[in-house]
């Protein structure tokens, strides 16, 4: 939704002689970003400021703007590096779309911004000043031109002397800026300032009381600055909550997954955009009685998670597409021999190195096919950050009642973007540890498939009479090699009939707006909040559309091409690759589709259309609602 | 009572446990194979330490000798190529309990697996690894290996190995960390056996090397070594093996080396002939890994969920 002024009232603000009378403007959500050059802590502002948004009762959802680089050049338009926060008076799941309210240390990296169409015209930009008065003639000239852009763009540009203000109170500006804009952002949508400066003294406690009384001491001049220039003010009515709420990012939802799950060992190497769940768990897994390994390489990584699972402990390993591709030869020994795995994708954008820290759901079909020969797994996918959280749960008992690998597609989205959610109730049960050493019936194979199910329970190491020599050779129910055909196919049966027994036990999927109509969108992972806020427009129309969020692919959820017979078209939306129908050499014959769109069509047989693209950013809920409406006009 | 300690009692084994108790499948090697002698020296090790079979995992990868958990009636298992050792590792992390062997050959170690190798050395965590190395891909049908020497003809060099051959044991002594190397010959079962008793013993990584010839594609490899006991040196030393009077006697050529000298094992293993069996070197105070691994191990439900529940409160709004 784009902003709108929903009621204004006027108000003295406070009756301090400095402050001047304010317009408050209340507003249902806005999009706020701070961007700088990389170390000016843009992001600590940016998440500081959702945090305290969270708490003051909004929906907050946050997103990283990452340079791909760790020291990009400064005053460069690819090395912003920064936050946005959306906030809003009922739950918020998505980016959003351009933003309202823009604070930017420098032209350069506003322009970044802009490049991805992150502004409209309209958008408020605060712009620190001091460029414009630079000693280089270049760095001058590049600011006043960049200024008049911006104004013809229709920005509201506030010039702003942060390095001044921040000087008045700190010695070293480019290291108080961030706080600065806290301040800003703060009195412009009203929060408490006594509640901020306390948030900020407890985010400082560790680092000394010098730097904690600056940085109280520049929000506070941030404040002030508000005061003084501004006359207009936003207001975000607060939600009225009723139960305990969580605030974090779905890297560290997942992190604390693990722990929930009761999962004793990760091992991990380190990738980008999925390492921060093992930084997270690499400070804490300790106290919850577990251990983090780093391993030589991403194949050692899932090796020595698979010993341990095989010793009768349950075990993680997260990695991103590059690291799977290592894994693929592991993973499918853990699905030929049955052992259990917890497996965290964090999605980045591929092929190759790819896109190290921007968004893609890319590896969904490499994920569910890629292993030498058939290898049925379950794959799963959270939509949003508190299912980053049950999800890991989940898929450890999965792993233990189906004996084999899960695997968890997140995507670097849900990874760094932050949300609150209802505080997870942990149950003991969860944190049971699977070992039992009690004697093993010898009459008993290693493998008892279940005539029906396939399903077995394993012996592990340390039972009396269990002992059996785990093979990814092709071996009988007593885990003996057996390259006989008869064994091989029945094995083969046994390990596949085990998705349809999971597949038996799902219930369909909900179907977000109406059981039927013209047009259903479905789609997985982290795109739910965007493409169900574009349904949701769309639909406030009259539009007769729906969407489909999937959370397990592997198996697929039941009466799926029932529900698509109800719909006149069905499409998925994804953020991975496909072609253009439109462009040259593109035929029906051999366009490319989505790759969960591929895979549907498959399985239902039904004539699935797709949109995607890889923008490395999340999409913008208003993209996709110009691509519903021109589907349901062209219909 | 009746002169009886109570500790004694106590003490006594509820099984006694004999060689059959550890063997498994009939081995599939070929006759001929030094993969015999090392699987039996293995049990009767197990056999003399009377290891309860179910607290016994063997580790291996692929190739020939890593059939070998197949032979043993223990846990085990057989993963994929050059991957014994992470696999190994991560059984022996959480399980202390566990004694831990790994059998793996000269491809599987030192060409697919080296970066595993490398790292498992410097991880240093309690476990017996065996390396079986006959110089040559044999399950594969006779490919040039890491340790093929020069000159030798096979299927992928059929004009000869053109490189000089890696040599484990230097590259071994030169990882960070490592603590207990030796080396044996698989037609000298007295040696193997006693050399793999003070593996097995060592607390941290053995590192084992089995040289043996591949009887189907390198049925000479060691024909000259055979011939002219004077090309083996037998290291001996009260803290290595120690050389009954049996083992001098076939071995004339031997050398008092003690185990914990670094420099000296070096330069013996860097020299081709004589070959040195017996323990090169051995430092129980290297760092052990499997140590940390097991930071938490014995905490229970209640104080792990209370943990979490902790955690969890850090984010709350």
């Amino acid at each position: 939704m784009s902003t709108l002024a929903t009621s204004i009232d006027k108000s003295n603000g406070s009756q301090s002689e400095t402050t001047r009378p304010v317009q408050v403007l209340t507003v249902p959500q806005h999009v706020v970003e701070v961007v700088c050059d990389s170390g000016e802590g843009a992001q600590t502002a940016g998440q500081l400021f959702g945090t305290i948004s969270a708490k003051t009762g909004n929906g907050v959802w946050t997103v990283e703007i990452i340079p791909a680089e760790i020291e990009p050049p400064v005053r460069s338009r690819s090395g912003a590096s920064g936050n946005r926060i959306r906030i809003g008076s009922s739950e918020v799941t998505n980016m959003g779309d351009a933003a309202d309210v823009v604070i930017a240390f420098n032209e350069q990296v506003l322009y970044s911004r802009i490049d991805v169409g992150a502004l409209r015209p309209g958008t408020l930009v605060f712009l620190e000043s001091k460029w414009g008065s630079d000693p280089q003639a270049a760095i001058r000239e590049a600011y006043s031109e960049a200024k008049a852009d911006f104004i013809d763009r229709g920005y509201v540009v506030h010039e702003v002397a942060m390095e001044d203000e921040c000087l008045k109170v700190v010695a070293d500006a480019r290291r108080g800026k961030n706080m600065f804009a806290l301040g800003l952002m703060c009195a412009l949508y009203e929060r408490d300032k006594e509640k901020v400066l306390a948030e900020v003294r407890a985010k400082f406690k560790k680092k000394g009381e010098k730097l904690q009384a600056a940085n109280v001491a520049l929000v506070e001049a941030g404040y002030a600055w508000t005061e003084r220039h501004l006359d207009v003010r936003y207001r975000i009515p607060a939600r009225e909550i009723q139960e305990e709420l969580v605030v974090m990012n779905g890297n560290q939802a997942a992190a604390l997954g693990v722990l929930a799950a009761g999962i004793e060992l990760c091992s991990m190497y380190p990738i980008t955009p999925a390492t921060s769940v093992t930084h997270y768990l690499a400070a804490v897994m300790e106290h919850a009685g577990g251990f983090i390994h780093q391993a030589e390489d991403e194949i050692a990584a899932i090796g020595f998670a698979l010993g341990a699972s095989y010793a009768g402990k349950t075990a993680v390993t997260v990695t991103s597409g590059p690291g799977m591709a290592l894994k693929t030869e592991f993973i499918g020994l853990a699905v030929m021999a049955e052992l259990p795995l917890v497996i965290i994708n964090v999605q980045r954008g591929g092929p190759s190195t790819g896109l190290p820290t921007r968004v893609e759901q890319g590896d969904l079909l490499s994920t569910l096919f890629a292993a030498p020969g058939d290898a049925p797994k379950i794959v799963m996918a959270p939509t949003s950050i508190a299912e980053c959280f049950h999800f890991v749960v989940m898929a450890r008992q999965l792993a233990e009642t189906f004996r084999g690998p899960v695997i968890i597609l997140t995507d670097a989205n849900l990874a760094t973007g932050q949300s609150p959610f209802p505080r997870p109730r942990v149950r003991s049960e969860w944190l049971a540890p699977p070992i039992d050493q009690s004697d093993w019936d010898s009459s008993v194979p290693a493998y008892a498939w279940d005539e029906q199910t396939g399903l077995s329970a394993r012996p592990i190491p340390g039972q009396k009479g269990g002992e059996y020599v785990l093979t990814g050779l092709a071996h009988d129910e007593r885990s003996k090699v057996a390259y006989e055909s008869a064994i091989n196919q029945r094995a083969m049966i046994r390990r596949s009939t085990k998705l349809a027994v999971l597949q038996k036990a799902l219930k369909p999927p909900e179907v977000h707006g109406d059981p039927e109509g013209d047009l259903l969108v479905v789609g997985w992972g982290s795109t739910r909040g965007a493409i169900e806020e574009a349904v949701d427009r769309v639909r406030a129309d009259g539009g007769k559309v729906s969407s489909l969020m999937l959370r397990f692919l592997s198996p697929l959820e039941p009466g799926l091409k029932e529900i698509f017979s109800r719909f006149k078209q069905v499409m998925t939306v994804e953020i991975n690759y496909s072609d253009d129908p439109g462009a040259p050499y593109i035929t029906e014959e051999n366009r490319r589709y989505a790759q969960l769109a591929w895979y549907l069509r498959a399985r239902t047989l039904v004539d699935i259309d797709c949109w995607s693209k890889v923008p490395g950013i999340p999409l913008p809920p208003g993209d996709i609602e110009r691509v519903l409406r021109q589907r349901l006009a062209s219909n | 009572m009746f002169g009886l300690k109570l500790d004694w009692v106590c003490d006594l084994p509820p099984q006694h446990f004999v060689l059959e108790d550890y063997e498994g499948g009939t081995p599939r090697w070929c006759p001929g194979c030094g993969d015999h002698a090392v699987l039996t020296a293995v049990q009767k090790l197990v056999r003399d330490e009377q290891l309860p079979p179910e607290k016994i995992t063997c580790v291996s990868g692929i190739g020939c000798s890593s059939r070998f958990p197949h032979y043993m009636s223990t846990y085990g298992f057989h993963g994929l190529h050059g991957r014994a050792l992470p696999v190994a590792c991560g059984v022996r992390s959480r399980r202390p309990d566990l004694h831990v062997f790994v059998a793996t050959g000269d491809g599987d170690c030192c060409a697919i697996g080296t970066a595993h190798w490398i790292h498992a050395i410097r991880y240093n965590m309690k476990m017996t690894v065996m390396m079986f190395d006959n110089n040559i891909y044999g399950l594969t049908k006779m490919q040039t290996s890491p340790t093929s020497k020069v000159g030798q003809t096979s299927n992928t060099h059929p004009g000869g190995a053109p490189l000089p051959p890696l040599n484990p044991l230097t590259v071994t002594l030169g990882i960070t960390n490592a603590s207990f190397v030796a080396q044996t010959v698989d037609w000298n079962p007295a040696h193997v056996l006693a050399t793999l008793r003070k593996a097995y013993h060592h607390e941290g990584l053995s590192f084992v090397r089995i040289l043996q010839r591949c009887p189907h594609y390198m049925d000479h490899l060691w024909d000259e070594v055979q011939a002219d006991p004077n090309k083996i040196l037998l290291l001996e030393h009260e803290n290595g093996v120690t050389a009954e009077p049996s083992l001098k006697r076939l071995f004339p050529n031997h050398r008092v080396h003690d185990p914990a000298d670094l420099e000296s094992a070096r330069n013996i293993a860097a020299c081709d002939m004589p070959i040195p069996i017996g323990i090169l070197y051995q430092n129980e105070s290297a760092a052990r890994y499997d140590k940390l691994c097991a930071v938490g191990l014995n905490q229970g439900v209640e104080e792990r969920l209370a943990a979490v529940q902790r955690e969890i409160d850090r984010f709350m709004v």
